[in-house]
């Protein structure tokens, strides 16, 4: 009898040509995701729609805690293994069935089910049958039992398959979506703020592998914008595969340039589209082959359909934007599923009221951008943004 | 930002002045050496207790109490809070009135308003233009049922001194029959700084935070007048008289009483000395930056005693820069390796804006502009200048980008 993990996933199933590219950026991700625990990795071996990783000499909590947040994930189950054999299958069920008790009153009846499936044909017994032999066994117990199909609190499920037969109780959702990596790279904008880590999660959902930059405009901000970006990374790095890369750009130099030389109603206009280009040529850098941002539609003057057209214009980069689609209290619930809203609800302003001014262009025109940006030292004011950025890898603490 | 550290200069000292060498040197033998619990029978016990007698000897000498009269504390927040509430719990319910001032520390004025919450009628006095307190609104306020009166010494926003011997004069004339009200100082932001002798002021409860004068962060003391009815807020051990439950910080407590020793002894050269470079400031930014305002009342003239209430204490200046956010201003003078406080947060996510400059009734603009400068013994005049050229800079560069 041994202890292994079932992993069961999504789509990636369902990928038929580059089903071999996911499978093994998959399973990259998830020995990425258990880099750090002590003792040597655990095999990984993948099954008939699932994959299966030894649990014999590794504690189960924090396995199950890590791959719950590898997108691909769909579910996980602690499972007994035992060789295909009525007496031996009778006995993974026992034992995982006391196990799941374990989490009941001892004082009442618990309701429970069997529910098998028989894979491998050679098994002399079939699945009606089986549920049957399993639920009376399982009935002679300490503990009182109630069999219940229809609403159950345990289901004790049992897999036959050629290599061997599986039992578990319990199981525990993974986030789904995509093997982060499956599907590219981006680069995030990532300010301090609730939006931007959200937007970058539901790209990592689907598979994107990302790279962040922030903007520094000390000292017209706090250093602590700075650490808060950092932070952010790092509540994200569990579900980026470890490590989230920052790029730090300075950008009050830009601020400056523009604040001296185009109209105020512009600026915020202006300064999105430098962060674009900025975040465009390190894209470039990276090999990554979109922007991700927090914008969403008609939050804020910037974020009108004229004006996300005007920013995304300075780029010749796709820009991918998650959060259309989202209300800003769908926003925040994520934020807390997540672990980033804490950091982002800090009080610490990464882009000072200072450069906001009174009346914003809801429509700016391309005209007008094209004007104010004729008397910017463009290539300048961005080679020299780009020559000081500081990158730094974060990793949770 | 210079990364010599030798090259900063510390103008934060209202906010936690940098602990002096003599200090650092009796926390780590109180660490190191006298490591023992004071509670315990043996000598090692012994040698703790009397490095701890030692410490509330020299805080009690620094402010001119009995050692008996002071309980030592986990700093200003805890002080407060047990002054407050404790005296309101020993004094059992006997009346149902508080007075204390707008202008105090949310250490004292968070217990005041989750009191009135508990039923307590309170007053809070307002303060004039410059941040001072009248006697005669405490007067006015006074009730037959007042138990408890809270009023600090020196305010930590704009360094405003209170005239608090007068309001002791007050509630002893007002109160010939019947107890009186308990009066309660927060003095977190005077010693060192002003002299200060609490039979003179006339308080029965004071409170003191040790690093606000070069000692450790996270030990404080309150002075206890004897005969105060006082209960405490901590059950456990009986440390402290009783009064603070609780293994003593001993090598905090070690800590404060030197760094007290010392402030009292350098006191009156180092207020002399604080004083001037207070002018040396106020009279350079008058004339170098226009559009500035004291906020706060003038400093004290030596011919006429410095430290009198009205005047301002030495080491406290608060300057407004309207249009340009103290913030910002803040992150500017960092640049150049000047650290300074201010009270105001930006305004674009409507942070709490400072109640004490709001209560002597600035424009919002006004709070949002402000800055503190607060000095320390080893402040000097070079650093003064600094400031004001670098200020002088900031201000023209922000000027520039605000809003149009």
């Amino acid at each position: 009898m041994n202890r292994v993990l079932l992993i069961k996933f999504g789509e990636i199933g369902l990928k038929g040509g580059n089903r071999r590219f996911f499978e093994r950026v998959f399973i990259q991700r998830m020995k990425d995701a258990l880099t750090g625990l002590p003792g040597e990795l655990p095999w990984i071996k993948r099954t008939r729609g699932r994959f299966v990783l030894d649990l014999e000499h590794w504690p189960a909590g924090p396995v199950i805690e890590r791959l719950g947040r590898v997108f691909g994930v769909v579910e996980l189950a602690p499972a007994l293994v035992v060789t295909a054999e009525l007496g031996a299958i009778s006995g993974a069920a026992r034992q995982v069935l006391e196990e799941a008790l374990a989490e009941y009153p001892a004082a009442r009846a618990v309701r429970f089910r069997v529910a098998s499936r028989r894979a491998d044909k050679r098994f002399p017994v079939n699945s009606m049958e089986l549920n049957r032999i399993l639920g009376a066994h399982l009935l002679q117990s300490d503990r009182e039992l109630k069999v219940d199909l229809h609403d159950p609190e345990i289901t004790v499920e049992v897999e036959v398959r050629e290599e061997g037969a599986y039992a578990y109780a319990r199981t525990y959702p993974g986030p789904g979506g995509l093997p982060v990596g499956s599907s590219g790279k981006g680069i995030l904008l990532l300010s301090g703020g609730i939006d931007s880590p959200v937007a970058g999660w539901m790209s990592l959902k689907r598979g994107l592998e990302l790279e962040a930059v922030h903007f520094q405009s000390f000292p017209f901000t706090s250093e602590r914008a700075q650490d808060k970006a950092l932070d952010l990374a790092r509540a994200l790095a569990p579900w980026a595969g470890g490590t989230m890369r920052v790029h730090l750009a300075p950008f009050t130099a830009i601020q400056r340039s523009i604040r001296e030389n185009c109209p105020g109603e512009l600026g915020v206009t202006l300064m999105r589209r430098m962060m674009f280009r900025v975040a465009e040529a390190l894209a470039g850098r990276a090999g990554a082959g979109a922007l991700v941002t927090g914008e969403n539609l008609g939050q804020v003057a910037s974020q009108t359909l004229e004006s996300l057209a005007v920013i995304a214009e300075a780029s010749d980069l796709l820009v991918l934007r998650p959060l259309v689609g989202m209300d800003k209290t769908e926003i925040i619930d994520l934020a807390r599923r997540i672990g980033t809203f804490d950091i982002s609800a800090r009080p610490y302003e990464d882009c000072c009221s200072l450069f906001v001014p009174r009346h914003p262009a809801t429509r700016p025109r391309r005209e007008a951008v094209a004007r104010a940006e004729a008397r910017l030292a463009l290539p300048a004011l961005l080679e020299q943004a780009l020559a000081g950025v500081k990158t730094v890898d974060a990793a949770p603490r | 930002m210079p990364a010599d550290r030798r090259l900063e200069r510390y103008l934060d000292h209202a906010a936690t002045s940098p602990p002096r060498p003599e200090v650092t040197a009796a926390v780590r033998e109180a660490m190191e050496v006298t490591f023992g619990n004071p509670s315990s029978l043996h000598r090692k016990g012994l040698e703790a207790e009397r490095a701890l007698t030692r410490a509330r000897e020299e805080v009690a000498g620094a402010v001119g109490a009995g050692p008996g009269e002071i309980v030592f504390t986990s700093g200003g927040t805890e002080s407060n809070n047990l002054a407050i509430r404790g005296a309101l719990r020993g004094l059992d319910r006997r009346g149902r009135h508080l007075i204390t001032t707008a202008v105090e520390h949310p250490a004292v004025l968070s217990v005041a308003r989750d009191l009135e919450q508990d039923g307590y009628r309170l007053t809070v006095l307002a303060p004039d233009a410059r941040g001072v307190i009248s006697v005669d609104d405490l007067g006015r306020a006074l009730a037959p049922d007042t138990v408890l009166v809270s009023i600090m010494a020196v305010n930590n926003e704009v360094g405003s001194i209170q005239p608090i011997a007068e309001a002791a004069r007050l509630l002893g004339e007002e109160r010939t029959k019947g107890p009186r009200p308990v009066l309660h100082v927060d003095a977190a932001q005077a010693l060192g700084r002003i002299p200060l002798n609490v039979g003179e002021l006339g308080a029965d409860l004071v409170s003191f935070s040790a690093h606000k004068l070069g000692g450790p962060k996270g030990v404080g003391a309150l002075y206890v007048k004897r005969g105060t009815p006082l209960r405490p807020l901590l059950a456990g051990g009986g440390q402290e008289g009783g009064l603070r439950s609780g293994t003593e910080n001993v090598p905090a407590i070690a800590g404060f009483g030197v760094a007290a020793h010392l402030a009292a002894e350098e006191l009156p050269a180092v207020m002399a000395e604080l004083a001037g470079l207070r002018h040396r400031l106020t009279q350079a930014v008058r004339e170098q930056i226009p559009g500035s305002r004291l906020n706060g009342p003038p400093g004290g003239e030596p011919a006429a005693g410095l430290a009198r209430p009205g005047t301002a204490a030495p080491h406290i200046v608060n300057f407004s820069f309207p249009g340009a956010p103290g913030e910002v201003l803040l992150h500017y003078l960092e640049e150049e390796g000047i650290y300074v406080s201010t009270g105001a947060a930006c305004s674009s996510r409507k942070r709490g804006r400072s109640h004490v400059l709001e209560a002597m009734g600035l424009a919002p603009e006004e709070i949002d502009g402000a800055i503190r400068v607060s000095l320390g013994p080893r402040t000097t005049a070079a650093d003064v200048d600094a400031l004001v050229e670098a200020l002088a800079r900031a201000l023209a560069d922000i000027r520039r980008f605000t809003r149009r």
